[in-house]
C-alpha cells in the first residue's frame, strides 16, 4: 500500500532507510511522529524561478507508510517550521571520552544560531552530532536526543545519509574536490546521489553558485579547477556545493578561521542573505562574528573532566550585553577563553 | 651612536655573536659534503653502467629477425619473437587478475578495515612481497603444473599475478592515505554514499598514483625470471594463445640463451635483455618522470 506522500518535507519519509520494508499502517509503536505541512517559509523548490529544475528530486522520496493517522493528534500550534531542531540530553564519546554532557537546546528555524565557546568545549563535536558526522569517528558515539522538525535523526529507521542531504555542512577549512572542476564540484553532491540529469545539473549549479554569491566571480571559467579559486572563493564554492543538494539546515563549523578578514566579511554577508531561506548553525570562536551574524547564541564551555557543557543560551544581543550568568558575561568579555 | 667608538655593551655583543672555530668547522662541513656526493654517485653508477653495457652488447643485436623469427638450435638466422609474444600474452594476463586484486585489497585497507584487519592485511602483502620469487613459482608449480603433469602459460602468469598483487596493493594504499581525510567529509556531508565517495572522491583523487603503482608493477613483473622457471618453463616454439602450453618470456630467453656456448645466441640474449631494459627504463621514466601524485598539503 503506497501512498502518494502529501510534502516530504513535513513527512520526513526522506529520512528513512529506504531498505527497510514498510511498516503496515496504523502499527503500535510506529518510532516517528509525523507532522503536517505548516506555513513556514516557503520551500526553494517552489519558487518558479527554479521550481522546474528542482522538482524531479521528488523521485527521490519514496514514501514508505501513509501518513499515520496520530498526526491529527498533534497539536499543530507547538509544530515548528521545517528546518528547526531540537536537542535533549546529548552527550557524545570518543570511545570513553565524553566530549559533551547534557546538553540540551533548540534550533530555531530560518535563523543563524551561533555556538562560541573556547576551544576544546566540543563545539566542533556538537555540530557534527546533529548531522550524524560524529559517528564516522572511530569509536565515537552519542547518547540523548536530536530532533529534525520532530522527528528524532537517531532512531534506527533513519538513514544518516539521506539525513545529511538534509542537513548540509561546510567546514573550516575550504575542501573542494581537487579533481574536480568548479561546475562539477557544486553538481557533486547531486550527481553522485543520482538525483539529476545532466542538462537540470546546469541550472542548479547557476542557481547555487549565485546564492553563495560567487556566480559572477566564477561564471567565465565555470569548466576551471577548482583548486585554482582563492581560499576566500574556495569556500563559497563549498557553500554552493552544499546549498545545492537543498538543505533545510546548514551547518558551518568555523567557516571563517581559515580566510582573511575580506573574504571572512564576504561569508557573513552571505550568511545574513541565507538564513532567510535555511537554518544556520555556525561555530566560531570569534565573537565578534557570532554577534554579527547570529541571531541566537548558545556559549558552551568544559567542566574540568573537559566535558562541554551548555552554560546558557538566548538572543544574541541579550547575550551579549546581558547574560544571565557570569560564566558567560567572562566569557564574553575576554576574562577567559 | 654612530661614528662613536663601541661602547662596552657593544663589543660584549659582537664577541658573542662574532664567527669562531671556522675553518676547522668549514673544513669538516666540506670533507662530509664530498662524503655524501661520493655516496649518491656509487648508488648511480651500476644503473648507469648496466644501461651501458646491456646498450653496448644488445642494441647492436636488434634487428628485424630478432623481433620476428623463433629461436633456431644454434641460433643462426633466428629471433626472440617466441618471447616477445609470450611476455606480451603472460604480462597482461597476470595484471588482469591482479589490477582489481590488488586495488580492492588497498582499497579495502584504507577505507573499509579495522585498525586491527588492516594492519593483518598489510603485513601479510608485506610478507609476500619479500618471498623469493622463486619460492612463488614452486608454490605455484604445485597447484598449476603437477596436476596437469604439464608447464604452462597460466601458471606462468598466475605466479607473475601473485608477485604484481601486494606491489599494488601496497602502492595503492599508500596513496589512498594520502588522499585528505577533509574530503572524504565532504563528500559524506552532502548524502554521498560511502561506496560512492571511495570511488568517485577518494579513489578517484589517487587515481594518478594507482596508475603510476600499477606500472611499476608491471614492469617488474615483467622482468622476472624465477617463477617463470617452474611454471612458463620457456619454448622453442611460437605460442600464441596456447595457455595451457609452455611459453617463452622475454627474461626466460635471455636466462636461457646466456648459457649457451653459441655467439649467437648469446648475442640474441643481449638483443632481448636490451629490450626488456627500454621497456622497464620506458615504464619507469614515463611514471616517475612526469609529477607523481601529490595531494596538497592540507
Amino acid at each position: 500500500m503506497v501512498l502518494p506522500a502529501p510534502s516530504d518535507r513535513a513527512t520526513r519519509d526522506d529520512l528513512l532507510v529506504t531498505t527497510l520494508p514498510p511498516p503496515t499502517s496504523g502499527q503500535e509503536g510506529d518510532p516517528v511522529v509525523v507532522a503536517t505541512p505548516l506555513p513556514g517559509r516557503a520551500p526553494l523548490r517552489e519558487d518558479p524561478a527554479i521550481g522546474a529544475s528542482i522538482a524531479p528530486r521528488a523521485v527521490e522520496v519514496r514514501p514508505l507508510r501513509p501518513a499515520p493517522a496520530e498526526a491529527a493528534t498533534v497539536d499543530t500550534e507547538a509544530i515548528p517550521a521545517s528546518g528547526s531542531m531540537a536537542v535533549e540530553a546529548l552527550d557524545a564519546w570518543y570511545g570513553r571520552f565524553r566530549a559533551i554532557r547534557g546538553v540540551s537546546l533548540e534550533i530555531p528555524p530560518a535563523a543563524v544560531t551561533a555556538i562560541i565557546g573556547p576551544s576544546g568545549c566540543g563545539k566542533s563535536t556538537f555540530i557534527r552530532t546533529l548531522n550524524r558526522m560524529h559517528e564516522l569517528t572511530a569509536g565515537a558515539r552519542v547518547d540523548g536526543r536530536v530532533r529534525l522538525d520532530g522527528v528524532d535523526v537517531y532512531d534506527a529507521s533513519i538513514d544518516p545519509v539521506r539525513l545529511r542531504r538534509v542537513i548540509g555542512m561546510v567546514f573550516q577549512r575550504p575542501n573542494p574536490f581537487p579533481t574536480m572542476s568548479i561546475h562539477d564540484n557544486v553538481a557533486a553532491g547531486l550527481r553522485l546521489t543520482g538525483r539529476l540529469g545532466k542538462a537540470e545539473l546546469d541550472d542548479v549549479v547557476e542557481h547555487s553558485l549565485r546564492r553563495a554569491a560567487l556566480w559572477d566571480e566564477v561564471k567565465d571559467k565555470l569548466r576551471q579547477n577548482a583548486t585554482a579559486l582563492s581560499g576566500g572563493q574556495q569556500q563559497r564554492l563549498c557553500i554552493a556545493r552544499a546549498l545545492a543538494v537543498e538543505p533545510e539546515v546548514l551547518l558551518m563549523d568555523e567557516p571563517c578561521s581559515a580566510l582573511d578578514p575580506v573574504a571572512t566579511l564576504r561569508i557573513e554577508e552571505l550568511i545574513a542573505e541565507l538564513r532567510r531561506s535555511v537554518t544556520i548553525v555556525i561555530v566560531t570562536h570569534n565573537m565578534q562574528q557570532a554577534a554579527r551574524v547570529s541571531d541566537v547564541t548558545a556559549f558552551l564551555t568544559m567542566a574540568d573532566d573537559r566535558a562541554g557543557y551548555l552554560v546558557e543560551m538566548g538572543p544574541t544581543p541579550t547575550m551579549f550585553t546581558n547574560p544571565s550568568e557570569q560564566l558567560t558575561e567572562d566569557y564574553i568579555s575576554g576574562r577567559f577563553g | 651612536m654612530s661614528g662613536m667608538a663601541p661602547t662596552l655593551a657593544q663589543a660584549a655583543v659582537r664577541d658573542r655573536l662574532s664567527r669562531t672555530g671556522l675553518s676547522r668547522r668549514a673544513a669538516t662541513d666540506r670533507i662530509m659534503r664530498a662524503l655524501a656526493v661520493a655516496a649518491a654517485v656509487i648508488s648511480v653508477l651500476p644503473l648507469a653502467a648496466v644501461v651501458l653495457f646491456v646498450t653496448l652488447n644488445g642494441a647492436g643485436a636488434l634487428s628485424l629477425d630478432l623481433l620476428t623469427k623463433a629461436p633456431t638450435a644454434l641460433g643462426v638466422g633466428g629471433g626472440a619473437a617466441t618471447a616477445i609474444l609470450g611476455s606480451l600474452q603472460m604480462v597482461p594476463l597476470a595484471a588482469l587478475v591482479a589490477i582489481p586484486i590488488g586495488v580492492a585489497v588497498g582499497i579495502y585497507v584504507t577505507e573499509y578495515a579495522g585498525p586491527r584487519s588492516a594492519s593483518v592485511v598489510r603485513f601479510a602483502a608485506d610478507v609476500l612481497v619479500g618471498v623469493p620469487s622463486i619460492l612463488i613459482g614452486v608454490f605455484v608449480f604445485t597447484f598449476l603444473v603437477l596436476p596437469f603433469r604439464q608447464y604452462n602459460a597460466i601458471a606462468g602468469s598466475a605466479a607473475l599475478a601473485l608477485i604484481m598483487v601486494p606491489v599494488i596493493m601496497r602502492t595503492t594504499e599508500e596513496i589512498l592515505l594520502l588522499v585528505p581525510r577533509s574530503l572524504r567529509e565532504a563528500s559524506l556531508a552532502l548524502g554521498i554514499r560511502r561506496w560512492r565517495t571511495v570511488l568517485s572522491i577518494v579513489v578517484r583523487t589517487g587515481l594518478g598514483g594507482i596508475l603510476a603503482g600499477v606500472m611499476l608493477a608491471v614492469a617488474r613483473a615483467a622482468g622476472e625470471t624465477a617463477p617463470l622457471l617452474f611454471t612458463a618453463l620457456g619454448s622453442r616454439l611460437i605460442n600464441v594463445g596456447g595457455f595451457g602450453q609452455p611459453m617463452d618470456a622475454l627474461p626466460l630467453f635471455i636466462y636461457n640463451n646466456s648459457r649457451q656456448p653459441y655467439a649467437a645466441l648469446n648475442a640474441q640474449a643481449w638483443g632481448a635483455a636490451f629490450l626488456l631494459l627500454v621497456f622497464v627504463l620506458a615504464v619507469n621514466v614515463a611514471v616517475r618522470g612526469r609529477s607523481l601524485f601529490r595531494p596538497s598539503p592540507k
